[in-house]
This record gives C-alpha cells, structure tokens and sequence, in this order.
C-alpha cells in the first residue's frame, strides 16, 4: 500500500473522509490515467478537476492555439496565453493546483493513424471535441482499444453527455450511427454557447471519470444525460447496446479507423 | 393518438403518422441533426420517412451536439 506524505493526507483529505473513496479511492486516483481530447470549453475544467483530484497521470490532446475568443469559456486559459499552446496553457494550471501529477501534452489534432498509439495505455477517455469526425473517431478508437470513456457536447444552451464502456454498454455509435451532413451542422460563429454550460457539462464529465476509477456509484452508462439551462431542465434518456450498431454490434461494419469528411468552424467569427 | 416523446405523454392529432411527419409536427429544424429511438431501437434517417408511428409508441429524440473545444 502506498505510504501518503503528511502534504497528501492533508491535500485529498475531502476525498479520504468520504465513505465511498477513502485512502483506498486515492490510491487508485494517484495510480490512474485520463487522457483528455481538446482542452477547450469541456476539457478545461476537466483538466482542473482532474488534477485537483490527484489523477496521477493526465494527457490533453489539442492542436490549438488560445483564441482571445476562448476565455469567455474555457476556464484554464487566461488572457496572458492568448496565442500560447491550449495545450501548454493547460499544462501550467494543472501543475499550479497539484504540481506532483505527471502531465504529458499532445499538441496535434487526433487523426485514424495516430489516435491508437495515443489513447492506449490510458484508464480512461475524456471526449470534450469540437466536431463530429473527431467524436466518432474518439468513439471507434475507445471501443476498439476497450477503454471506457466520456462522450460530451454542448450547443447554445444545452448539453449533453453519456458513459461508454466499450462492449458492455450503448457506444456513440449505437444511438448516433454516423456523422451528420457536414452543411446540416450549425457552425460555431452562428450557434454560440453559454459560457458556464461548459463547466456544468465538464464537471459531469470529470465527476464520471473520478467514479470510474474509484469504482463508486451508478456510471451515465445506456443513458444520455441531457439538459438545457434555460429552464435548468435535466433529462435522463434510456439508450441501449444495439445490436445492429456497426461498430460494436452483431455483424460491425466499421472495422478499421478512417477520418471523415470534416466541417471546419471559424475560429474568430 | 398518445404516444411518449422523450419520456413525457403527448396527444397527436393524426392517425397515420411516419417518423419524418412527427419531426416536422414537433418543428424540429433540421431532421438530419437528430437521431430517432422508436421503442428502444434506432431508425436509421433514410428510414424516417417510411417508419410509421403508432399509438403507446416511446420516442426519443436524440440531438446531435457537437461543441465542447473551440
């Protein structure tokens, strides 16, 4: 058994004095790994929550540089890292709250050819992407590798997330099928988003991957979690495991990784 | 005829309804950015037009929502 530092006990002692965590719940957060793709609206307080919670290994995937246009939402990145790295900007804020994880940065976009060599070796996935080629591609690459992993998205003034482990529960795939028609999707300058929807759909997130790794509670698994903050209305929708899914259905169609066609968003709109 | 979308009862006046029809009725905007449950399965979207609906069926509307990074 690990051997806490008397900074540790007193760092996660929120977390040890819950029934269900524990040192036990620790230990298996400072010996757990999440990569998390795109450190933008949802990843950002992914990435702090993560770290504050002692994750032990943390990855962040995003090719982007910080848009001033980012920082109405996402929270890591201050007005000093406009035009620095998401990813190395990121890195900095998980380091200030908890400078013993060990963070490792992927500044590139997540492709067919190199999103397995990424994600393998990881517990756990966060999906907090900005476009439907990249959310599939996160979808099929998970399922493949079998790691479980987040699914978010936010429009607007909604959001929505649901919890896949692979072959045991609905994927992406079983209730989305395939990317919509790259002209039907709205684009980023014309939907916009609230800004804090981020943070309510990312904490969800980051809260699912901390009970993944401690083994606590009832996982978003066959469930779509949607909500709309207008009204503050919260919805849970039943999904299944389908079994004509094509990717991890009876007879998959989807056997091999391939980037679709993708709907560029302008950055400054 | 009653039937469940997205959990809540709903009364439509109509008694032959197909998937695509209800869409358009619900003023959903643009069927291509939503994925139909009929009673736990999904209809594949070259199918909403030839999918009917009958009474006591459960729908569920499953929006597709993209954003997250940028």
């Amino acid at each position: 058994m690990r051997e806490f530092s008397p900074e540790q006990l007193e760092r996660y002692s929120r977390h040890i004095l819950l029934q269900d965590v524990g040192v036990e719940g620790q230990e298996k957060l400072l010996d757990a790994s999440v990569l998390i793709v795109g450190a933008g609206g949802l990843g950002c307080p992914v990435a702090m929550y993560l770290a504050a919670a002692g994750v032990g290994r943390i990855g962040i995937v995003d090719g982007d540089i910080v848009d001033l246009s980012n920082l109405q939402r996402q929270i890591a990145h201050f007005t000093k890292d406009v035009d620095v790295p998401k990813v190395e900007s990121a890195r900095e804020k998980m380091l200030a709250i908890n400078p013993d994880l060990d963070i490792r940065t992927y500044q590139l976009n997540l492709m067919a050819d190199n999103i397995q060599e990424i994600i393998r070796g990881y517990d756990f996935v966060i999906d907090g992407t900005d476009n439907f080629p990249t959310k599939f591609l996160v979808n099929d690459a998970c399922v493949m590798e079998n790691i479980p992993f987040s699914h978010g998205g936010i429009l607007r003034f909604d959001g929505q997330t649901t919890t896949v482990v692979p072959h045991e529960s609905a994927c992406y795939r079983c209730s989305f099928r395939k990317p919509p028609p790259p002209d039907a999707v709205p684009t980023c300058s014309q939907a916009g988003v609230l800004g804090a929807i981020a943070g309510m759909l990312g904490t969800i997130q980051a809260a699912e991957a901390l009970k993944f790794i401690t083994g606590t509670g009832t996982l978003l698994t066959n469930t779509l979690l949607t909500f709309n903050a207008k009204n503050m209305d919260f919805k849970k929708i039943k999904l299944r495991k389908q079994s004509d899914c094509p990717l991890c259905g009876d007879n998959p169609s989807i056997t091999e990784l391939v980037d679709a066609e993708q709907a560029v968003c302008e950055l400054k709109g | 005829m009653r039937i469940k979308i997205n959990g809540e009862a709903e009364d439509i006046e109509a008694e032959k309804l197909t998937v695509i029809d209800l869409l358009r009725l619900k003023n959903v905007e643009s069927p291509e950015m939503v994925s139909v449950q009929l009673n736990g399965d999904i209809i594949e979207r070259q199918d909403y037009e030839t999918t009917g609906i009958s009474a006591d069926d459960e729908l569920d509307f499953l929006y597709f929502m993209g954003g997250g990074s940028l």
